[in-house]
């Protein structure tokens, strides 16, 4: 593996199949009455998140709190980057501190790249802008991974059938999953309304090898998982669509939607959820959804990640 | 880890335990367990991956014959609590498997192929300490080939190997090698044996 993940494209099949299988190993960690193994013992990890997040700070703070790391949080908001501070600044101080890796969110797209030249710690992109956010992918896939497996072990994903659903031009998700689920030998079909389908779509899905669609009733019926995202109003500046009525009805995970999707398909959402928007409520709770699963296989996916980042001098 | 030779052929080196003697070390070993536990109650045989996992099983299997009960088999994995994970490159932990009755009370047996510096049993033990409370933990190995760098000893040994530390002891087993055999040999890399310090 690389030095720093900063994208799903630097790692191989290989990786992500060693990540996963480390992950089934950590996941057994969370059943113990115990939750810590000493693999990171003396190592200093600061989560620095420039945007709000609530599952991804936690989820790498408790990854590294089990592995015996020192973790310390900081936000963009109550630190100095409020004050003014550049981000070089700011991160050159925090490296300055001795810490070993830097988990970072950054609203700029191509932040965490640019900061993996200015210092010597390892650097995870838990997320920059519209770009990508390999670890989201890498949990994503594993929980799939996990539900197509066999009690504990681990399923393929090669020819099953991926729908992703949702607001493809904001969402970083996207990019990341595409990239892990296609290596991964998983069959992806993107599916959004013309206004939030990335330009230039047409050129990567034709050399990545995934499939994109305006109508999501015509792909729904051939899928072996469905993955919704979220509607990021944050991220909208002009009017992407003309009512969230209208969206939900072209591209909700709808209570009718989820009766021709069937009760094995499983149903996926990075959250945080627009409920009663993108995924009715029916279809969040219901059985084969594995959001929760999810956030669970978050922790140990991101165990794996810091462990295999950070554990051997020699992997840098 | 696969074997790097022809399973037929072994790893070069002089032959220290061929598939016969193993066996009957086993045997041995799991009466000594016996005898040791004054039967089979409470016994939780856990084996270090990779080999000492197939030698908790074939011990267990001893026991079954001995006995005619089968007592609960696991593997735990220390990779994770190495203490020289930071000298070399991240390894991909073994699954680690607590049988269903787990080992709060019991009589722990770790089984493992070589006793060496000891550093991997002190892992086990701390990984044991995060797992659960037994009520006693007993060592189990194949070979002892001396060299301990830890106040640590084997309870039950199958092979006392006076080794010079640049000699490597390979050991094969069937279930991961194709084959059953120990054998010696002097190691490319004398200042210290690499298969050891892998495991």
């Amino acid at each position: 593996m690389k030095k720093h993940l900063l994208s799903s494209d630097d790692l191989t099949a290989d990786d992500m199949a060693t990540l996963f299988a480390t992950a089934a190993e950590m996941h057994d960690v969370q059943r113990r009455e115990v939750k810590k193994l000493p693999a990171l013992r003396g190592r200093t990890i600061i989560n620095l998140f420039f945007e709000d997040s609530t599952r991804t700070r936690s989820s790498f703070e408790i990854a590294g709190k089990w592995l015996s790391a020192d973790t310390i949080n900081i936000t963009g908001k109550g630190s100095s980057a409020s004050k003014g501070e550049s981000l070089r600044d700011t991160v050159l101080t925090i490296a300055s501190m001795g810490v070993d890796a830097v988990v970072m969110r950054h609203g700029a797209s191509g932040a965490a790249q640019q900061v993996s030249q200015w210092i010597d710690a390892a650097v995870v992109n838990a997320g920059d802008g519209t770009h990508e956010h390999p670890t989201q992918a890498l949990l994503d896939a594993y929980a799939l991974s996990r539900h197509f497996g066999e009690g504990d072990r681990l399923g393929s994903l090669e020819g099953r059938h991926v729908v992703l659903v949702g607001d493809l031009t904001h969402s970083r998700v996207f990019r990341s999953n595409v990239i892990t689920l296609t290596r991964l030998g998983a069959r992806v079909t993107v599916v959004a309304p013309p206004t939030l389908m990335p330009a230039g779509i047409a050129s990567w899905s034709s050399s990545a090898g995934f499939a994109t669609s305006y109508d999501l009733d015509e792909v729904l019926p051939t899928a072996d998982a469905v993955m919704m995202l979220r509607v990021q109003k944050e991220r909208m500046s002009g009017g992407f669509f003309p009512t969230s009525r209208e969206y939900t009805v072209g591209y909700g995970l709808t209570r009718d939607r989820l009766r021709v999707l069937g009760p094995e398909v499983p149903i996926c959402h990075p959250g945080p959820m627009n409920r009663g928007l993108e995924i009715a409520a029916d279809a969040a709770d219901a059985a084969q959804s594995l959001i929760l699963e999810q956030v669970s296989a978050g922790v140990a996916v991101r165990m794996s990640v810091l462990y295999h980042l950070l554990a051997g001098e020699g992997t840098a | 880890m696969p074997a790097t030779t022809e399973p037929a052929v072994g790893p070069p080196g002089r032959t220290v335990l061929d598939a016969r003697d193993i066996a009957r070390a086993l045997t041995r070993i799991s009466h000594e367990i016996l005898e040791r536990n004054k039967g089979h109650e409470g016994l939780v045989l856990l084996g270090v991956p990779t080999r000492g996992v197939g030698l908790a099983q074939r011990i267990a299997a001893r026991i079954a014959e001995t006995e005619g009960v089968s007592i609960p088999v696991g593997a735990l994995d220390i990779t994770l609590y190495r203490d020289d994970l930071r000298r070399h490159p991240a390894r991909a932990p073994q699954p680690t498997a607590i049988p269903a009755g787990g080992i709060d009370g019991k009589t722990v047996v770790l089984v493992d192929d070589v006793l060496y510096s000891g550093r991997t049993v002190r892992a086990a033990l701390d990984a044991l300490a995060d797992i659960g409370r037994p009520a006693v933990v007993r060592l189990a190995v194949l070979v002892d080939r001396g060299h301990r760098e830890l106040p640590i000893r084997a309870d039950h040994v199958g092979k006392n190997l006076p080794s010079a530390r640049s000699e490597r002891v390979m050991v094969r087993l069937e279930e991961t090698d194709g084959l059953d055999v120990v054998r010696i040999a002097d190691s490319p890399d004398a200042a210290r044996p690499a298969e050891e310090v892998a495991r």
